[in-house]
Protein backbone atom coordinates (compact mmCIF):
# COMPACT_ATOMS: atom_id res chain seq x y z
CA UNK A 1 0.00 0.00 0.00
CA UNK A 2 2.87 2.29 0.86
CA UNK A 3 4.42 1.61 -2.53
CA UNK A 4 1.14 2.41 -4.29
CA UNK A 5 0.73 5.61 -2.30
CA UNK A 6 4.27 6.70 -3.08
CA UNK A 7 3.81 5.85 -6.76
CA UNK A 8 0.55 7.82 -6.81
CA UNK A 9 2.21 10.82 -5.15
CA UNK A 10 5.08 10.54 -7.63
CA UNK A 11 2.54 10.44 -10.45
CA UNK A 12 0.76 13.57 -9.23
CA UNK A 13 4.04 15.42 -8.90
CA UNK A 14 4.98 14.39 -12.43
CA UNK A 15 1.66 15.56 -13.85
CA UNK A 16 2.00 18.85 -12.01
CA UNK A 17 5.59 19.25 -13.20
CA UNK A 18 4.59 18.62 -16.81
CA UNK A 19 1.76 21.11 -16.56
CA UNK A 20 3.96 23.75 -14.93
CA UNK A 21 6.88 23.43 -17.33
CA UNK A 22 5.63 25.33 -20.38
CA UNK A 23 7.90 28.29 -21.03
CA UNK A 24 6.07 31.52 -21.91
CA UNK A 25 7.26 33.23 -25.09
CA UNK A 26 8.65 36.26 -23.24
CA UNK A 27 10.89 34.18 -20.96
CA UNK A 28 14.31 33.52 -22.47
CA UNK A 29 16.88 31.05 -21.19
CA UNK A 30 20.52 32.11 -20.57
CA UNK A 31 23.09 31.64 -23.34
CA UNK A 32 24.03 28.04 -24.06
CA UNK A 33 20.89 26.59 -22.45
CA UNK A 34 20.22 23.08 -23.73
CA UNK A 35 16.93 22.58 -25.53
CA UNK A 36 14.07 23.16 -23.09
CA UNK A 37 13.21 19.50 -22.52
CA UNK A 38 16.80 18.52 -21.70
CA UNK A 39 17.32 21.72 -19.74
CA UNK A 40 14.53 20.83 -17.30
CA UNK A 41 16.37 17.60 -16.48
CA UNK A 42 19.85 19.07 -16.35
CA UNK A 43 19.30 22.30 -14.39
CA UNK A 44 19.56 21.92 -10.59
CA UNK A 45 18.14 25.43 -9.91
CA UNK A 46 21.20 26.49 -7.90
CA UNK A 47 21.30 30.03 -9.28
CA UNK A 48 25.06 30.15 -9.79
CA UNK A 49 24.47 31.55 -13.31
CA UNK A 50 22.31 34.26 -11.76
CA UNK A 51 25.06 35.15 -9.30
CA UNK A 52 27.76 35.41 -11.94
CA UNK A 53 25.70 37.53 -14.36
CA UNK A 54 27.33 40.96 -14.07
CA UNK A 55 24.25 42.80 -15.35
CA UNK A 56 21.61 41.17 -13.10
CA UNK A 57 19.89 40.03 -16.26
CA UNK A 58 19.07 36.55 -14.99
CA UNK A 59 16.64 35.61 -12.24
CA UNK A 60 15.42 32.30 -10.80
CA UNK A 61 11.70 31.76 -11.35
CA UNK A 62 9.71 31.97 -8.15
CA UNK A 63 6.74 29.75 -7.43
CA UNK A 64 3.72 31.38 -9.04
CA UNK A 65 5.65 32.83 -11.96
CA UNK A 66 4.86 31.17 -15.29
CA UNK A 67 8.34 29.64 -15.65
CA UNK A 68 9.39 26.25 -14.19
CA UNK A 69 10.10 26.96 -10.50
CA UNK A 70 13.70 27.77 -9.68
CA UNK A 71 15.01 27.81 -13.26
CA UNK A 72 16.95 30.81 -14.63
CA UNK A 73 15.41 33.10 -17.24
CA UNK A 74 15.31 36.69 -18.39
CA UNK A 75 12.76 38.97 -20.02
CA UNK A 76 14.42 40.89 -22.85
CA UNK A 77 12.16 43.94 -22.60
CA UNK A 78 13.19 44.38 -18.93
CA UNK A 79 16.91 43.49 -18.92
CA UNK A 80 18.45 42.02 -22.07
CA UNK A 81 21.55 39.81 -22.23
CA UNK A 82 24.67 41.96 -22.65
CA UNK A 83 26.52 39.13 -24.41
CA UNK A 84 29.66 39.08 -22.20
CA UNK A 85 32.61 37.77 -24.19
CA UNK A 86 33.73 35.44 -21.36
CA UNK A 87 30.14 34.13 -20.85
CA UNK A 88 30.32 33.92 -17.01
CA UNK A 89 26.87 32.35 -16.65
CA UNK A 90 27.88 29.34 -18.73
CA UNK A 91 31.15 29.00 -16.82
CA UNK A 92 29.26 29.05 -13.51
CA UNK A 93 26.87 26.22 -14.42
CA UNK A 94 27.94 23.09 -12.50
CA UNK A 95 25.86 20.60 -14.50
CA UNK A 96 26.27 21.76 -18.07
CA UNK A 97 22.60 22.71 -18.40
CA UNK A 98 24.24 25.77 -19.95
CA UNK A 99 26.45 24.06 -22.49
CA UNK A 100 30.19 24.72 -21.91
CA UNK A 101 30.72 24.02 -25.62
CA UNK A 102 29.48 27.58 -26.15
CA UNK A 103 32.71 29.59 -26.15
CA UNK A 104 31.85 32.34 -28.64
CA UNK A 105 28.87 34.36 -27.43
CA UNK A 106 27.98 35.17 -31.05
CA UNK A 107 27.06 31.48 -31.37
CA UNK A 108 24.45 31.77 -28.59
CA UNK A 109 20.86 31.15 -29.68
CA UNK A 110 18.59 32.39 -26.89
CA UNK A 111 15.79 33.12 -29.34
CA UNK A 112 15.24 35.05 -32.56
CA UNK A 113 14.34 38.72 -32.91
CA UNK A 114 11.27 39.24 -35.07
CA UNK A 115 10.03 42.64 -36.24
CA UNK A 116 6.57 41.55 -35.34
CA UNK A 117 4.54 44.73 -35.90
CA UNK A 118 5.23 46.61 -39.13
CA UNK A 119 2.27 48.93 -38.52
CA UNK A 120 3.85 50.60 -35.48
CA UNK A 121 7.58 50.30 -36.26
CA UNK A 122 8.72 53.89 -36.83
CA UNK A 123 11.08 52.90 -39.63
CA UNK A 124 8.23 51.15 -41.42
CA UNK A 125 6.21 54.36 -41.02
CA UNK A 126 9.00 56.11 -42.90
CA UNK A 127 10.90 57.69 -40.00
CA UNK A 128 14.57 57.15 -39.16
CA UNK A 129 14.39 55.61 -35.67
CA UNK A 130 16.97 52.87 -36.33
CA UNK A 131 17.38 52.22 -32.58
CA UNK A 132 17.08 48.42 -32.79
CA UNK A 133 19.61 48.40 -35.61
CA UNK A 134 22.04 50.68 -33.74
CA UNK A 135 21.98 48.69 -30.48
CA UNK A 136 22.34 45.30 -32.12
CA UNK A 137 25.69 43.80 -30.99
CA UNK A 138 25.88 42.21 -34.44
CA UNK A 139 24.91 45.34 -36.37
CA UNK A 140 24.63 44.77 -40.14
CA UNK A 141 24.75 41.03 -39.54
CA UNK A 142 21.82 40.16 -37.26
CA UNK A 143 19.90 43.36 -38.05
CA UNK A 144 20.46 45.28 -41.27
CA UNK A 145 18.47 48.09 -42.90
CA UNK A 146 16.87 47.16 -46.21
CA UNK A 147 16.00 50.05 -48.49
CA UNK A 148 12.48 50.32 -49.80
CA UNK A 149 10.48 52.93 -51.70
CA UNK A 150 8.13 54.98 -49.49
CA UNK A 151 4.85 54.72 -51.38
CA UNK A 152 3.06 57.13 -49.01
CA UNK A 153 5.24 60.13 -49.85
CA UNK A 154 6.27 58.83 -53.23
CA UNK A 155 9.68 60.47 -52.87
CA UNK A 156 11.44 59.00 -49.84
CA UNK A 157 13.18 55.80 -48.80
CA UNK A 158 12.13 53.56 -45.97
CA UNK A 159 14.96 51.87 -44.00
CA UNK A 160 13.45 48.59 -42.91
CA UNK A 161 15.12 46.79 -39.97
CA UNK A 162 15.56 43.22 -41.18
CA UNK A 163 16.66 40.33 -38.97
CA UNK A 164 18.89 37.56 -40.24
CA UNK A 165 17.80 34.64 -38.07
CA UNK A 166 21.03 32.80 -38.85
CA UNK A 167 23.07 35.52 -37.11
CA UNK A 168 20.69 36.67 -34.34
CA UNK A 169 21.69 35.47 -30.83
CA UNK A 170 18.38 36.45 -29.24
CA UNK A 171 20.09 38.75 -26.73
CA UNK A 172 17.06 41.04 -26.75
CA UNK A 173 18.89 44.38 -26.85
CA UNK A 174 16.69 45.44 -29.80
CA UNK A 175 13.50 44.60 -27.93
CA UNK A 176 14.70 46.37 -24.79
CA UNK A 177 15.69 49.48 -26.78
CA UNK A 178 12.58 49.78 -29.00
CA UNK A 179 11.22 53.26 -28.31
CA UNK A 180 7.55 52.32 -28.60
CA UNK A 181 5.24 51.79 -25.62
CA UNK A 182 5.13 48.15 -26.65
CA UNK A 183 8.11 46.91 -28.63
CA UNK A 184 7.52 46.35 -32.35
CA UNK A 185 10.54 44.03 -32.43
CA UNK A 186 10.45 41.08 -30.05
CA UNK A 187 12.70 38.14 -29.31
CA UNK A 188 10.72 34.94 -29.61
CA UNK A 189 11.73 31.38 -28.77
CA UNK A 190 13.35 29.94 -31.89
CA UNK A 191 10.75 27.20 -32.19
CA UNK A 192 8.01 29.84 -32.30
CA UNK A 193 9.80 32.24 -34.61
CA UNK A 194 11.15 29.91 -37.27
CA UNK A 195 9.61 27.93 -40.09
CA UNK A 196 11.24 24.80 -41.43
CA UNK A 197 11.71 23.70 -45.02
CA UNK A 198 10.70 20.20 -45.98
CA UNK A 199 13.75 17.99 -45.48
CA UNK A 200 13.64 16.96 -49.16
CA UNK A 201 13.53 20.56 -50.46
CA UNK A 202 16.45 21.68 -52.61
CA UNK A 203 16.97 25.30 -53.65
CA UNK A 204 17.44 25.24 -57.40
CA UNK A 205 19.80 28.20 -57.54
CA UNK A 206 22.06 26.71 -54.89
CA UNK A 207 22.13 23.31 -56.60
CA UNK A 208 22.89 25.06 -59.89
CA UNK A 209 25.82 26.89 -58.31
CA UNK A 210 27.14 23.69 -56.74
CA UNK A 211 26.90 21.79 -60.04
CA UNK A 212 28.29 24.73 -62.03
CA UNK A 213 25.38 24.44 -64.47
CA UNK A 214 21.67 23.81 -64.55
CA UNK A 215 20.78 20.31 -63.39
CA UNK A 216 18.10 20.00 -66.05
CA UNK A 217 19.40 20.59 -69.56
CA UNK A 218 17.35 21.88 -72.43
CA UNK A 219 14.54 23.08 -70.18
CA UNK A 220 11.65 24.61 -72.16
CA UNK A 221 11.30 28.35 -71.36
CA UNK A 222 7.59 29.10 -71.00
CA UNK A 223 6.27 32.67 -71.48
CA UNK A 224 5.96 34.76 -68.26
CA UNK A 225 2.60 36.46 -67.62
CA UNK A 226 3.47 39.87 -66.13
CA UNK A 227 1.31 41.42 -63.34
CA UNK A 228 -0.97 44.49 -63.66
CA UNK A 229 -1.90 43.86 -67.29
CA UNK A 230 1.74 43.92 -68.39
CA UNK A 231 1.01 41.36 -71.07
CA UNK A 232 2.97 38.24 -71.91
CA UNK A 233 6.71 38.26 -72.28
CA UNK B 1 6.19 11.42 45.63
CA UNK B 2 8.27 8.30 45.07
CA UNK B 3 12.00 8.05 45.50
CA UNK B 4 12.47 7.45 41.78
CA UNK B 5 10.75 10.66 40.69
CA UNK B 6 12.64 12.59 43.30
CA UNK B 7 15.90 11.35 41.82
CA UNK B 8 14.72 12.41 38.39
CA UNK B 9 13.81 15.88 39.56
CA UNK B 10 17.21 16.21 41.16
CA UNK B 11 19.14 15.11 38.13
CA UNK B 12 17.05 17.27 35.78
CA UNK B 13 18.79 20.33 37.09
CA UNK B 14 21.59 19.30 34.73
CA UNK B 15 21.84 21.20 31.45
CA UNK B 16 19.88 19.42 28.70
CA UNK B 17 20.45 21.59 25.66
CA UNK B 18 24.04 21.16 24.50
CA UNK B 19 23.49 19.23 21.25
CA UNK B 20 20.24 20.98 20.44
CA UNK B 21 21.89 24.38 20.71
CA UNK B 22 24.91 23.24 18.72
CA UNK B 23 22.57 21.91 16.07
CA UNK B 24 20.56 25.13 15.86
CA UNK B 25 23.84 27.06 15.68
CA UNK B 26 24.98 24.86 12.81
CA UNK B 27 21.69 25.24 10.91
CA UNK B 28 21.62 29.01 11.34
CA UNK B 29 25.32 29.49 10.65
CA UNK B 30 25.11 27.59 7.36
CA UNK B 31 22.03 29.57 6.38
CA UNK B 32 23.83 32.77 7.33
CA UNK B 33 26.79 31.83 5.12
CA UNK B 34 24.44 31.52 2.16
CA UNK B 35 22.62 34.75 3.01
CA UNK B 36 25.75 36.81 3.63
CA UNK B 37 26.18 37.22 -0.13
CA UNK B 38 22.74 38.44 -1.19
CA UNK B 39 22.06 40.38 2.04
CA UNK B 40 25.44 41.90 2.86
CA UNK B 41 27.43 41.51 -0.34
CA UNK B 42 29.98 39.21 1.32
CA UNK B 43 30.31 36.35 -1.12
CA UNK B 44 31.71 33.37 0.77
CA UNK B 45 29.15 30.92 -0.57
CA UNK B 46 27.24 31.27 -3.84
CA UNK B 47 24.25 29.23 -4.95
CA UNK B 48 22.03 27.16 -2.67
CA UNK B 49 21.83 23.69 -1.13
CA UNK B 50 21.09 22.15 -4.53
CA UNK B 51 24.52 23.21 -5.74
CA UNK B 52 26.92 25.79 -4.43
CA UNK B 53 30.40 27.20 -4.79
CA UNK B 54 32.38 28.21 -1.69
CA UNK B 55 35.20 30.76 -1.93
CA UNK B 56 35.26 30.22 -5.66
CA UNK B 57 36.89 26.80 -5.35
CA UNK B 58 34.77 24.30 -3.39
CA UNK B 59 31.81 22.93 -5.37
CA UNK B 60 29.08 21.07 -3.46
CA UNK B 61 26.09 19.37 -5.06
CA UNK B 62 23.19 17.54 -3.46
CA UNK B 63 23.15 13.77 -4.17
CA UNK B 64 19.38 13.55 -4.69
CA UNK B 65 19.50 16.46 -7.15
CA UNK B 66 22.27 14.70 -9.05
CA UNK B 67 20.35 11.41 -9.04
CA UNK B 68 17.39 13.20 -10.62
CA UNK B 69 19.62 14.79 -13.26
CA UNK B 70 21.22 11.42 -14.05
CA UNK B 71 17.82 9.72 -14.18
CA UNK B 72 16.58 12.37 -16.59
CA UNK B 73 19.30 11.24 -18.97
CA UNK B 74 21.78 14.11 -18.66
CA UNK B 75 25.38 13.45 -17.69
CA UNK B 76 26.43 16.55 -15.71
CA UNK B 77 29.73 18.37 -16.02
CA UNK B 78 32.65 17.42 -13.76
CA UNK B 79 31.94 20.29 -11.33
CA UNK B 80 28.65 18.74 -10.22
CA UNK B 81 30.16 15.26 -10.03
CA UNK B 82 33.06 16.46 -7.88
CA UNK B 83 30.56 18.39 -5.74
CA UNK B 84 28.52 15.26 -5.09
CA UNK B 85 31.67 13.26 -4.39
CA UNK B 86 32.70 15.67 -1.65
CA UNK B 87 29.22 15.65 -0.12
CA UNK B 88 28.98 11.85 -0.18
CA UNK B 89 32.44 11.47 1.40
CA UNK B 90 31.58 14.01 4.12
CA UNK B 91 28.28 12.40 5.08
CA UNK B 92 29.81 8.92 5.03
CA UNK B 93 32.05 10.21 7.79
CA UNK B 94 29.58 12.14 9.94
CA UNK B 95 26.36 10.21 9.25
CA UNK B 96 24.04 10.46 6.26
CA UNK B 97 21.17 12.26 7.86
CA UNK B 98 23.38 14.78 9.60
CA UNK B 99 22.30 16.85 6.61
CA UNK B 100 18.68 16.63 7.80
CA UNK B 101 19.40 17.48 11.42
CA UNK B 102 22.28 19.91 11.14
CA UNK B 103 21.95 21.63 7.76
CA UNK B 104 18.48 21.41 6.20
CA UNK B 105 16.38 24.54 6.88
CA UNK B 106 13.13 22.55 6.71
CA UNK B 107 14.18 20.90 9.98
CA UNK B 108 13.53 24.25 11.69
CA UNK B 109 9.98 24.18 10.30
CA UNK B 110 9.24 20.57 11.19
CA UNK B 111 10.90 20.79 14.63
CA UNK B 112 8.68 23.82 15.20
CA UNK B 113 5.63 21.78 14.25
CA UNK B 114 6.74 18.92 16.50
CA UNK B 115 7.24 21.29 19.42
CA UNK B 116 3.82 22.89 18.95
CA UNK B 117 2.22 19.49 18.49
CA UNK B 118 3.72 18.38 21.78
CA UNK B 119 2.53 21.56 23.50
CA UNK B 120 -1.01 21.19 22.17
CA UNK B 121 -1.07 17.46 22.89
CA UNK B 122 -2.31 16.62 19.39
CA UNK B 123 -2.84 12.96 18.48
CA UNK B 124 -1.77 11.41 15.18
CA UNK B 125 -4.50 11.33 12.51
CA UNK B 126 -2.64 9.12 10.09
CA UNK B 127 0.38 6.93 10.33
CA UNK B 128 1.93 6.48 6.91
CA UNK B 129 4.73 3.95 6.81
CA UNK B 130 8.24 5.20 7.42
CA UNK B 131 9.26 3.42 4.24
CA UNK B 132 7.07 5.77 2.16
CA UNK B 133 10.11 7.97 1.49
CA UNK B 134 12.06 5.13 -0.14
CA UNK B 135 9.18 4.21 -2.43
CA UNK B 136 8.73 7.86 -3.27
CA UNK B 137 12.46 8.17 -3.99
CA UNK B 138 12.20 5.23 -6.40
CA UNK B 139 8.99 6.56 -7.98
CA UNK B 140 10.50 10.00 -8.53
CA UNK B 141 13.66 8.66 -10.14
CA UNK B 142 11.49 6.52 -12.42
CA UNK B 143 9.37 9.59 -13.23
CA UNK B 144 12.51 11.63 -13.97
CA UNK B 145 13.68 8.89 -16.33
CA UNK B 146 10.30 8.76 -18.08
CA UNK B 147 9.83 12.51 -18.48
CA UNK B 148 13.45 13.68 -18.78
CA UNK B 149 12.75 16.30 -16.10
CA UNK B 150 13.98 16.61 -12.50
CA UNK B 151 10.35 16.28 -11.38
CA UNK B 152 10.73 16.61 -7.60
CA UNK B 153 12.14 20.11 -8.05
CA UNK B 154 8.67 21.40 -8.87
CA UNK B 155 7.57 20.70 -5.28
CA UNK B 156 10.71 19.99 -3.20
CA UNK B 157 10.18 22.02 0.03
CA UNK B 158 13.87 21.79 0.92
CA UNK B 159 15.06 23.51 -2.26
CA UNK B 160 12.09 25.87 -2.16
CA UNK B 161 12.73 27.11 1.36
CA UNK B 162 16.46 27.52 0.88
CA UNK B 163 16.17 29.03 -2.59
CA UNK B 164 13.29 31.16 -1.40
CA UNK B 165 15.35 32.71 1.39
CA UNK B 166 18.25 33.43 -0.97
CA UNK B 167 16.57 34.21 -4.30
CA UNK B 168 13.00 35.14 -3.34
CA UNK B 169 9.97 33.06 -2.35
CA UNK B 170 7.08 33.81 -4.66
CA UNK B 171 4.37 31.47 -3.39
CA UNK B 172 6.89 28.87 -2.16
CA UNK B 173 5.96 29.71 1.44
CA UNK B 174 2.64 27.94 0.76
CA UNK B 175 4.55 24.68 0.26
CA UNK B 176 6.34 25.23 3.57
CA UNK B 177 3.05 26.04 5.30
CA UNK B 178 1.65 22.78 3.93
CA UNK B 179 4.62 20.86 5.36
CA UNK B 180 4.18 22.59 8.74
CA UNK B 181 0.45 21.83 8.88
CA UNK B 182 1.03 18.24 7.73
CA UNK B 183 3.47 17.73 10.59
CA UNK B 184 1.28 19.56 13.08
CA UNK B 185 -2.13 18.16 12.26
CA UNK B 186 -1.74 14.94 10.30
CA UNK B 187 1.35 12.93 11.15
CA UNK B 188 3.88 13.45 13.90
CA UNK B 189 7.28 14.09 12.27
CA UNK B 190 5.39 13.51 9.02
CA UNK B 191 7.60 15.17 6.47
CA UNK B 192 11.17 14.46 7.55
CA UNK B 193 10.60 10.98 8.96
CA UNK B 194 8.08 9.59 6.47
CA UNK B 195 7.93 11.44 3.14
CA UNK B 196 11.05 13.40 2.22
CA UNK B 197 12.92 11.55 -0.57
CA UNK B 198 15.91 13.88 -0.19
CA UNK B 199 16.32 12.72 3.41
CA UNK B 200 15.82 9.14 2.22
CA UNK B 201 18.83 9.55 -0.07
CA UNK B 202 20.92 10.72 2.87
CA UNK B 203 19.56 7.81 4.94
CA UNK B 204 21.02 5.40 2.40
CA UNK B 205 24.43 7.01 2.94
CA UNK B 206 23.85 6.46 6.65
CA UNK B 207 23.93 2.70 6.12
CA UNK B 208 27.73 2.89 6.09
CA UNK B 209 28.49 6.09 7.95
CA UNK B 210 31.19 6.29 10.59
CA UNK B 211 29.89 8.63 13.31
CA UNK B 212 27.05 7.06 15.32
CA UNK B 213 25.20 7.56 18.56
CA UNK B 214 25.93 4.71 20.95
CA UNK B 215 23.95 3.52 23.96
CA UNK B 216 27.11 2.37 25.70
CA UNK B 217 25.67 2.72 29.19
CA UNK B 218 22.36 1.12 28.33
CA UNK B 219 22.53 -0.99 31.50
CA UNK B 220 21.79 2.24 33.41
CA UNK B 221 18.57 2.95 31.48
CA UNK B 222 15.70 3.58 33.90
CA UNK B 223 12.97 3.43 31.25
CA UNK B 224 11.97 7.07 31.61
CA UNK B 225 11.19 7.09 27.84
CA UNK B 226 12.50 10.63 27.37
CA UNK B 227 14.77 9.59 24.46
CA UNK B 228 11.87 7.96 22.64
CA UNK B 229 9.76 11.07 23.18
CA UNK B 230 12.28 13.52 21.70
CA UNK B 231 13.66 11.30 18.90
CA UNK B 232 12.35 12.05 15.39
CA UNK B 233 13.07 8.43 14.43
CA UNK B 234 12.46 6.53 17.70
CA UNK B 235 12.50 3.15 15.98
CA UNK B 236 16.29 3.43 15.65
CA UNK B 237 16.79 3.60 19.45
CA UNK B 238 14.93 0.42 20.35
CA UNK B 239 17.43 -2.23 19.17
CA UNK B 240 20.53 -0.48 20.53
CA UNK B 241 18.98 0.46 23.86
CA UNK B 242 16.89 -2.64 24.57
CA UNK B 243 18.59 -5.31 22.46
CA UNK B 244 20.99 -6.53 25.11
CA UNK B 245 19.14 -9.79 25.60
CA UNK B 246 18.89 -10.47 21.86
CA UNK B 247 22.64 -9.98 21.55
CA UNK B 248 22.39 -6.64 19.68
CA UNK B 249 25.30 -4.25 20.19
CA UNK B 250 24.96 -0.74 21.64
CA UNK B 251 25.55 1.23 18.41
CA UNK B 252 22.48 2.90 16.89
CA UNK B 253 22.85 1.52 13.40
CA UNK B 254 19.42 2.47 12.05
CA UNK B 255 20.03 4.35 8.79
CA UNK B 256 17.39 6.96 9.60
CA UNK B 257 19.16 8.28 12.73
CA UNK B 258 19.91 11.97 12.11
CA UNK B 259 22.72 12.15 14.69
CA UNK B 260 20.86 15.07 16.23
CA UNK B 261 22.11 14.06 19.67
CA UNK B 262 18.87 15.03 21.39
CA UNK B 263 18.79 11.62 23.15
CA UNK B 264 22.23 12.40 24.60
CA UNK B 265 20.87 15.74 25.86
CA UNK B 266 17.77 14.43 27.58
CA UNK B 267 19.04 11.21 29.13
CA UNK B 268 19.47 11.68 32.86
CA UNK B 269 21.45 8.44 33.09
CA UNK B 270 23.99 9.48 30.43
CA UNK B 271 23.27 6.30 28.49
CA UNK B 272 24.12 7.80 25.08
CA UNK B 273 27.23 9.32 23.58
CA UNK B 274 28.66 9.98 20.13
CA UNK B 275 31.13 7.37 18.91
CA UNK B 276 31.96 5.31 15.86
CA UNK B 277 30.07 2.40 14.39
CA UNK B 278 32.94 0.04 15.31
CA UNK B 279 33.18 -2.12 18.46
CA UNK B 280 29.47 -2.83 18.27
CA UNK B 281 29.82 -5.74 20.65
CA UNK B 282 28.16 -6.79 23.86
CA UNK B 283 31.38 -6.06 25.75
CA UNK B 284 31.23 -2.42 24.63
CA UNK B 285 28.23 -1.77 26.83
Amino acid sequence: MTACGAALLGGFVTLYARGASALPAQALRPPGALDEETFLGACVRCGLCVRDCPYDTLALARLGEPVATGTPYFVARQVPCEMCEDIPCVKACPTGALDPELTDIDDARMGVAVLIDQQTCLNFLGLRCDVCYRVCPLIDEAISLELDHNKRTGMHTRFLPTVDADACTGCGKCEAACVLEVAAIKVLPTALAKGQLGSHYRLGWEEKEKAGESLIKGIIDLPDRMPNGGGVR
Amino acid sequence: MTAASLTHADVRTRWRWKWLLLRRTSQLAILALFLLGPWAGIWIVKGNLSSSLTLGVLPLTDPFLLLQVLASGHLPEATALVGVGIIVAFYLLVGGRVFCGWVCPVNLVTDGAAWLRDRLGLRARARPSRSTRYWLLAALLAASALTGMAVWEWVNPVSMLHRGLIFGFGFAWLVLLAVFLFDLLVTSRGWCSHVCPMGATYSLLGAASLLRVRADRRADCDDCMECFRVCPEPQVIQPALKGMEQGIGPVITGINCTNCGRCIDVCDQDVFRFGTRFHNTMEAS
